[in-house]
């Protein structure tokens, strides 16, 4: 049988306030245990909260980047469950008035179609801390750290609009992109600033009824969720597949061992007796305050793809790598300006930079190139001075911290030589030198000669220990060799 | 000496008639010696006192004292103290010492008032009679067999009794009118919103509100002075200007129009207590006052909506007392579960736990609806009863509590008759409307309280009409025997 995935995504996005959403505590990540919560972060009796505005005006940003609906009278609500990381006993969310109403998210897929997944809502709410069990703290004993308890979030809640994994990634990467062009959230997927949880069904091809779902909670990498997907796709159809029925339930995901297992099933969930919160008013965002906020929402990815394409005539697929990510995007600007050559910068940013940057899992902000210094290299490979070989060594250099492209490119004497006559000379040496090449190039069927020419091509660059300049090499040799026929 | 008023007290003080020193010294001694028979004081606060009240006598001879500098006052172990153990009445915050002071401590401390120390009070605030308390019973100096009312039974007995001039206490159902009520004194419960309730340990949060206790409407002016102010810590606050309450306490009552609610004279009202009610209001005749019959018919409704709504709120306010941060925990605990379990049960009474089960029941999925959703459309309703009565009358007279203080444990096998012991006062606090008690006659040698119900932030035109009653009347001075002295 053919089966076909359904899958919705619930997103949590940190947002990127200096300060929690319900104090004054500071939401800095990799503080020590509870130096970050004050007492209304521990639930002291008497505290009480006061809502954080830029929390409310990023999810606002967010709203209008999805062209959703924007809840003019937004309600927090409390979730109320027990447990050591949750002080309150509630946590306090949205429910039935999320602050952001029904949107979409347009993906693009890797063979150039674009989709539309709906946004049920995207509702604000706190994070819980970290309980840190057995073997992360000390032997036999939990410890808890509330550094993280009242961090702002947006939950964005997607319909099931998703077929299949890279469905999801697309998905999921395409708000990355969105929520770091808003500057609402800092991305950090490694320090919790995305998480995912996944829920998916399959049915067979044609049904149009929903299969029985699972949750699988809290992923935080692109990759962990693919895998995740995968996993728990192909386990559902097997299952169906012999006979057994799909069990609604919330499932966990380990990246590291690839294993997943149910955490509890719909029997054993909560009854989390969500009732308005009485400590805080019903958010009112006015009309003109979301105005204000449109007119100062910065460019978005798909703006921005748009504008890479016009300004720099780059192709969809370099558009859609460079405007992906606002920093990458305002690198690649900075060094496209400098050097004058768009294309060769924005190969260079997408290709060598972020190959290097990934390889060394740093961001772009601690990339120890500069926009200034790739550009300072593109320049000199746009105007010859350097082959594409050389640009190689020269970023080593630079990445090393040896100095600027020109600094580089003068200590390692890497000038290209593009003086013709020179050029000449040594192409009609290693022509004299290789009479039987020569022969056997003058012996091959006219079409195939061309495929000779790579010999001649090393041999030259191997002369010029690797400085001539190929292009202009293999015109000259393209016109001796013309010559001699 | 403590016969004296907060009025008094203050131009004594000014006039260096007494020092603070003085006059701290003597509640200190009586306190000591008197209140084994009332048990209405929890924590006793003798070295910081007697520091306050030299630091006080300065600012008097320094001439730079504010209002209340130098006077004494007793706080409702309610209000978070820093440095000063904190147990709102119950076994789980015996050990609590805050780290902060409540907005309303702050107010009296910045305005130079004495702290003595800390009242006893129903536990959590949940009771009618000051028997839930974990601290043992207060008893009502006008009849030590019978109860002094609740929840702010402590503050209301040490008034009564002359061991302070006057004490903050707090009003969710009737917590600060019906004490004062039994106990024969004058207390005042302003507008949901005047005085701030960061530090405040909540018991219902949409309900809560602090407010001033004293023998005299004059007095309660001086305090509500110093409680009421706008504070950003507490979002349900109001932004208002606070008026000097003690302004227009001489204006005439010559037109003043009172509306007198038929529901609150139907059965069940103690024929002692409504003849002293009825005596009252051909006062205010007297003062040029107009009496004018109302409806407010949804009134029998307040109490089962009262006990939907208030659970509620306190089953997710008390879920933090949860043994892991602070206050009691279990020995021992095996799991996190047992952790909870035992905690909760040893560390609450019998009446929280009720109300705690209560709570939770009415917000459990499939009920909700039923209960908190119908409680909440009542409270709408009732809103509706005021808001209409107030377009004909400027203020609503009529008893504070059906009959004068029962013994103990009369009710204590009934709740529901407890319950029906704040069938007059309810509606306010559903409303948000400020109500206030004073003395208006003895049956049975126990005093009797009629309450005062004004519109939204009308405490003013409030404690006029009570003082100009008072200055006709002398139920206000009268004192438990014994006590006179």
């Amino acid at each position: 049988m053919n089966w076909e995935t359904v899958i919705g995504l619930e997103v949590h996005v940190q947002l990127a306030t200096k300060t929690k959403i319900f104090s004054a505590a500071s939401t800095a990540f990799g503080a020590a245990p509870n130096t970050q919560a004050c007492e209304i972060d521990l639930a002291m009796p008497g505290t009480l909260p006061v809502v954080n505005k830029q929390a409310i005006d990023y999810a606002v940003m967010f709203g209008l980047a999805i062209d959703a609906e924007i809840g003019k009278t937004s309600v927090f609500e409390r979730k109320n469950y027990f447990y050591p990381d949750l002080p309150k006993g509630y946590q306090t969310t949205q429910l039935e008035k999320p602050v952001v109403g029904p949107g979409i998210v347009e993906i693009q897929l890797d063979n150039g179609d674009t989709k539309s997944i709906r946004i049920h809502h995207a509702h604000l709410e706190e994070d819980a801390g970290k309980s840190l069990h057995e073997g992360n703290f000390r032997s036999g004993v939990s410890g808890i750290d509330l550094n993280r308890a009242g961090t702002p979030l947006i939950e964005i809640v997607s319909e099931p609009d998703m077929r299949n994994a890279e469905d999801a990634v697309a998905f999921a990467k395409k708000l990355h992109s969105i929520v770091t062009s808003l500057g609402i959230c800092d991305g950090e997927m490694s320090q919790g600033s995305m998480r995912f949880d996944v829920n998916i069904s399959v049915r067979p091809q044609g049904e149009t009824e929903l299969g029985t779902r699972t949750e699988t909670k809290n992923l935080n990498s692109f990759k962990f969720m693919e895998d995740a997907i995968h996993l728990e796709v192909a386990r559902q159809i097997d299952l169906l597949e012999d006979g057994g029925e799909i069990i609604q339930e919330t499932r966990l995901y380990n990246g590291e061992t690839k294993v997943a297992r149910s955490m509890r099933s719909k029997e054993e969930a909560n009854d989390y007796r969500y009732f308005p919160c009485p400590d805080l008013l019903p958010v009112v965002i006015s009309d003109e305050h979301v105005e204000k906020l449109r007119k100062n929402l910065p460019e978005l990815p798909d703006a921005r793809q748009q504008r890479f394409m016009d300004e720099y005539d780059l192709s969809q697929y370099d558009a859609s790598v460079l405007s992906a990510d606002a920093s990458m995007a305002s690198y690649f600007e900075q060094a496209a300006k400098q050097s004058g050559s768009a294309k060769l910068t924005a190969n260079w940013v997408a290709g060598e930079l972020s190959a290097r940057l990934n390889a060394e899992t740093i961001s772009l902000e601690q990339s120890p190139v500069t926009a200034e210094q790739l550009a300072g290299l593109i320049i000199r490979i746009a105007d010859n001075t350097i082959s594409g070989k050389m640009a190689k060594q020269v970023f080593e250099g630079i990445w090393n911290g040896e100095g600027d492209a020109d600094q580089i490119i003068e200590k390692r004497g890497l000038k290209q030589v593009s003086d013709s006559g020179a050029l000449g000379a040594m192409v009609d040496e290693v022509l004299a030198n290789n009479q039987a090449m020569v022969d056997d190039y003058m012996n091959t069927d006219p079409d195939k000669r061309k495929k000779k020419l790579g010999g001649f091509m090393g041999q030259i660059m191997k002369a010029s220990k690797g400085q001539a300049n190929p292009q202009q090499v293999s015109q000259i040799l393209a016109q001796k060799l013309a010559k001699m026929l | 000496m403590h016969n004296f008023t907060i009025t008094e007290l203050i131009d004594g003080l000014k006039k260096r008639v007494f020092s603070s020193e003085e006059i701290t010294q003597h509640f200190l001694a009586r306190i000591k010696n008197l209140d084994s028979e009332f048990n209405s004081v929890i924590t006793l606060t003798e070295d910081q006192a007697l520091e306050s009240a030299k630091l006080a006598d300065q600012l008097l001879a320094d001439g730079s004292a504010s209002e209340l500098c130098g006077v004494p006052v007793l706080h409702k172990d309610i209000f978070c103290t820093q440095g000063v153990r904190t147990s709102c009445g119950s076994k789980m915050l015996d050990n609590f010492v805050p780290p902060y002071d409540a907005t309303v401590i702050e107010n009296f401390r910045n305005n130079g008032a004495v702290m003595l120390g800390k009242t006893n009070m129903d536990e959590f605030a949940m009771g009618s009679s000051n028997e839930t308390s974990f601290y043992g019973p207060v008893k009502n100096p006008w009849s030590t067999d019978s109860v002094p009312g609740g929840s702010s039974g402590g503050s209301a007995a040490a008034i009564a009794a002359r061991l302070a001039p006057g004490a903050t206490a707090t009003d969710t159902g009737g917590s600060i009118r019906q004490p004062a009520a039994l106990c024969g004194i004058t207390g005042l419960k302003p507008t949901y919103g005047r005085v701030s309730r960061w530090g405040m340990i909540a018991f219902a949060s949409s309900l809560d509100q602090g407010g001033p206790m004293a023998r005299t409407a004059e007095d309660c002016a001086l305090l509500l002075n110093c409680m009421a102010s706008y504070d950003d810590k507490d979002s349900t606050c109001i932004d208002r200007p606070v008026p000097n309450y003690s302004a227009n306490l001489g204006d005439s009552l010559k037109g003043l129009r009172i509306g007198i609610p038929k529901e609150y004279f139907s059965e069940g009202l103690n024929s002692g207590t409504e003849q002293a009610v009825r005596d009252s209001l051909a006062e205010y005749e007297k003062l040029g006052a107009e009496l004018v019959d109302i409806s407010l018919p949804n009134t029998e409704l307040s109490v089962p909506a009262y006990y939907v709504i208030a659970p509620a709120e306190a089953s997710a306010n008390l879920s933090r007392f949860d043994g892991v941060r602070y206050g009691h925990r279990c020995e021992d605990p095996k799991d996190l579960e047992d952790l909870y379990r035992r905690t909760r049960a040893e560390g609450f009474g019998d009446e929280v736990q009720r109300r705690i089960l209560i709570g939770t029941y009415c917000l459990s999925a499939g009920y909700y609806d039923a209960y908190y959703g119908k409680a909440q459309q009542v409270r709408q309703l009732i809103r509706q009863d005021f808001t209409q009565a107030f377009e004909k009358v400027d203020l609503i007279m009529g008893p504070t509590c059906p009959s004068p203080a029962f013994k103990f444990g009369a009710k204590g096998n009934d709740p529901v008759a407890m319950y029906l012991e704040d069938i007059y006062t309810i509606s306010t606090n559903l409303a948000g409307l400020p109500g206030m008690s004073l003395p208006c006659g003895m049956v049975d040698n126990k005093p009797v309280g009629l309450q005062i119900i004004g519109n939204y932030f009308d405490e003013a035109r409030m404690l006029n009409a009570a003082h100009q009653f008072q200055q006709v009347t002398d139920w206000h001075q009268l004192a438990p025997a014994g006590i006179e002295s």
